[in-house]
């Protein structure tokens, strides 16, 4: 099985190192990795999360001096923008100097779909991942911080799990739902810090990919070897099973509950149509998305004719086409980062519906979203021989 | 269900099956009026927007017309019209909507019975069928 979905071809070449951790301070190995890209001037600036003053949470920082790396996160709990729409407005006009992301998997997932739709550069823009033990709700981070149970006493424990492939019990927090079944932990990216699989607090694995790699060594940032974790191989495949099992639980659960329209609808009936789900989402990048155009603006007659046909029309109307107009642009697309669950008030099973319903369609076109910079996303393009009419599939 | 008279809308591409559907009227070719036809450049105008918007709002059926593949005029609108249509089906599928009232058919210029052969089939199923139940979701 191919556990690594990234970037393609990138790690092809990849290098491979050994990062020593000193004092049991993995953040601190990586994040001294990270300063010496910036005085040797692999990049100008770094992309990161950073934890906010009152402890509460973190936001992404665009970083230049290397002394302000100080205190960033490398495997931040949780994720308050998917940032693939940082990099895309970071990149989409005049960069004109190198810069790196510092990325969750499925940020970087999103941003090679980005790439592919041209809203993102990635000419100087390096990616740089780390695994990733799952995040949790904003809120829900603030409140366990506030309880004494975020902070580095999270951390530890994240990286303790990650060892070993365990989920980490947090007294009545869990991680997000797209988390707990998002089968793609391990990023492919321009440089993955290794966590599975490593005693972290004394070493952890580095992978470098070709972009970087004759330069990182030319600099000194870090030796190659051969050495590496003995058990990573079997750590991500136990975390991966475990995660995709979760998976079909939750898809199968979903399937259950929406049978179909009504039921759908039944489900959806607290859906307030306030369009948060795809503002949140990466992949809905349109600068004027349809359903903010005049294609839903009516003739108030117009409306008292559909009522008078009904007896009753809800208002506003089209939600149901607003869940699968969406689906039918961008579900192709749909990397899982369920950005549209959190960002939802009604606490809506968003992306379930949006990992369900891709997951069929996607396989339809043999397509896997944030794998391969160079593949063509379904929606821009098609093959003469498929789909024929007389195969009854039209 | 015997007196349901299923409302079809159709979405044709003006250089073939609009021009067809022309034909079979010039030819007085006999298909039955259930048809309101909306008249568009290629089959590729189409977006999935339209089709369900229809289907919602009071239509049984929808038809989507364009040339053949390899004649399209704009080179691609109608292989890519295939894949949204079969992406939107393929939704529609999990949804639990699994009535075949989306139907998508390449009908040349010259085609003028093939057109009224299609929309007299169409009718047909669709009477089968009964009234759409997707046009009946006042919460839609
Ligand atoms: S639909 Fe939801 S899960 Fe999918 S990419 Fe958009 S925000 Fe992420
Ligand atoms: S965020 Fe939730 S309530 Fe708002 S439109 Fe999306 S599904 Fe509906
Ligand atoms: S012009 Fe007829 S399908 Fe494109």
């Amino acid at each position: 099985m191919r556990l690594a979905i990234g970037k393609g071809d990138l790690l092809k070449m990849a290098r491979h190192g050994v990062i020593k951790v000193s004092e049991g301070r993995t953040e601190e190995a990586i994040i001294g990795i990270l300063k010496s890209l910036l005085e040797k001037r692999v990049v100008e600036a770094i992309l990161i999360p950073k934890g906010v003053p009152s402890g509460e949470g973190f936001v992404q920082s665009l970083i230049r001096d290397p002394e302000k790396l100080n205190g960033v996160s490398v495997i931040s709990p949780t994720m308050p923008v998917q940032s693939a729409r940082v990099a895309s407005n970071l990149t989409f006009k005049n960069l004109g100097k190198k810069v790196a992301a510092v990325l969750k998997p499925c940020e970087i997932r999103a941003t090679v779909e980005l790439a592919k739709f041209l809203q993102v550069k990635l000419d100087n823009l390096y990616l740089i991942g780390t695994d990733c033990p799952g995040t949790f709700e904003v809120p829900d981070y603030a409140k366990m911080s506030q309880e004494g149970k975020g902070g580095e006493r999270l951390r530890a424990a994240l990286l303790k799990g990650m060892s070993e492939g365990e989920v980490p019990m947090i007294d009545g927090y869990a991680f997000r739902t797209a988390c707990q079944m998002c089968e793609y932990p391990v990023p492919q990216a321009d440089m993955v810090f290794e966590l599975f699989g490593y005693p972290s607090d004394q070493e952890i694995g580095v992978e470098v990919g070709e972009n970087l790699e004759k330069e990182i060594e030319e600099k000194e940032i870090l030796s190659f070897s051969k050495e590496g974790s003995r058990n990573r191989a079997d750590v991500i495949g136990k975390v991966t099973a475990e995660r995709m099992k979760k998976r079909d639980g939750f898809f199968q659960e979903f399937r259950e509950v929406v049978k179909d329209l009504r039921s759908f609808l039944d489900r959806f009936s607290t859906c307030i149509r306030c369009h948060n789900c795809m503002v949140a989402c990466p992949i809905c990048y349109c600068k004027e998305c349809v359903f903010r155009t005049p294609v839903f603006e009516h003739e108030g007659d117009q409306f008292l004719r559909w009522a008078d046909r009904k007896g009753a029309i809800r208002m506003p109307t089209d939600t149901l086409i607003f869940h699968l107009i969406r689906m039918s642009h961008m579900v192709t697309s749909c990397i899982g980062c369920g950005l549209c669950d959190s960002a939802c008030p009604s606490r809506l099973p968003v992306a379930t519906l949006f990992r369900s319903v891709g997951d069929r369609i996607q396989k339809m076109f043999q397509y896997v979203p944030g794998r391969d910079v160079k593949e063509t996303p379904p929606v821009a393009t098609f093959r003469e021989d498929e789909l024929k009419i007389e195969s009854g599939s039209l | 269900m015997a007196d349901f008279e299923p409302r079809i809308v159709a979405f044709l591409c003006h250089w073939c099956t609009y021009t067809g559907a022309d034909l079979a009227g010039t030819t007085r070719q006999q298909y039955p009026p259930n048809i309101r036809i909306i008249h568009l450049m290629c089959s590729g105008a189409v977006d999935s927007i339209y089709v369900l918007k229809a289907l919602i709002d009071g239509a049984d059926g929808v038809l989507i017309g364009g040339c053949h593949p390899g004649d399209c005029h704009y080179q691609t609108g109608n292989y890519k019209a295939r894949r949204r249509v079969a992406i939107l089906k393929g939704i529609l599928n999990q949804m639990g909507f699994t009535e075949d009232r989306i139907w998508l058919r390449w009908i040349s210029a010259s085609e003028g019975k093939l057109f009224a052969d299609t929309v007299t089939k169409m009718v047909e199923e669709l009477k089968k069928m009964g009234p759409n139940p997707m046009k009946q979701l006042w919460d839609a």
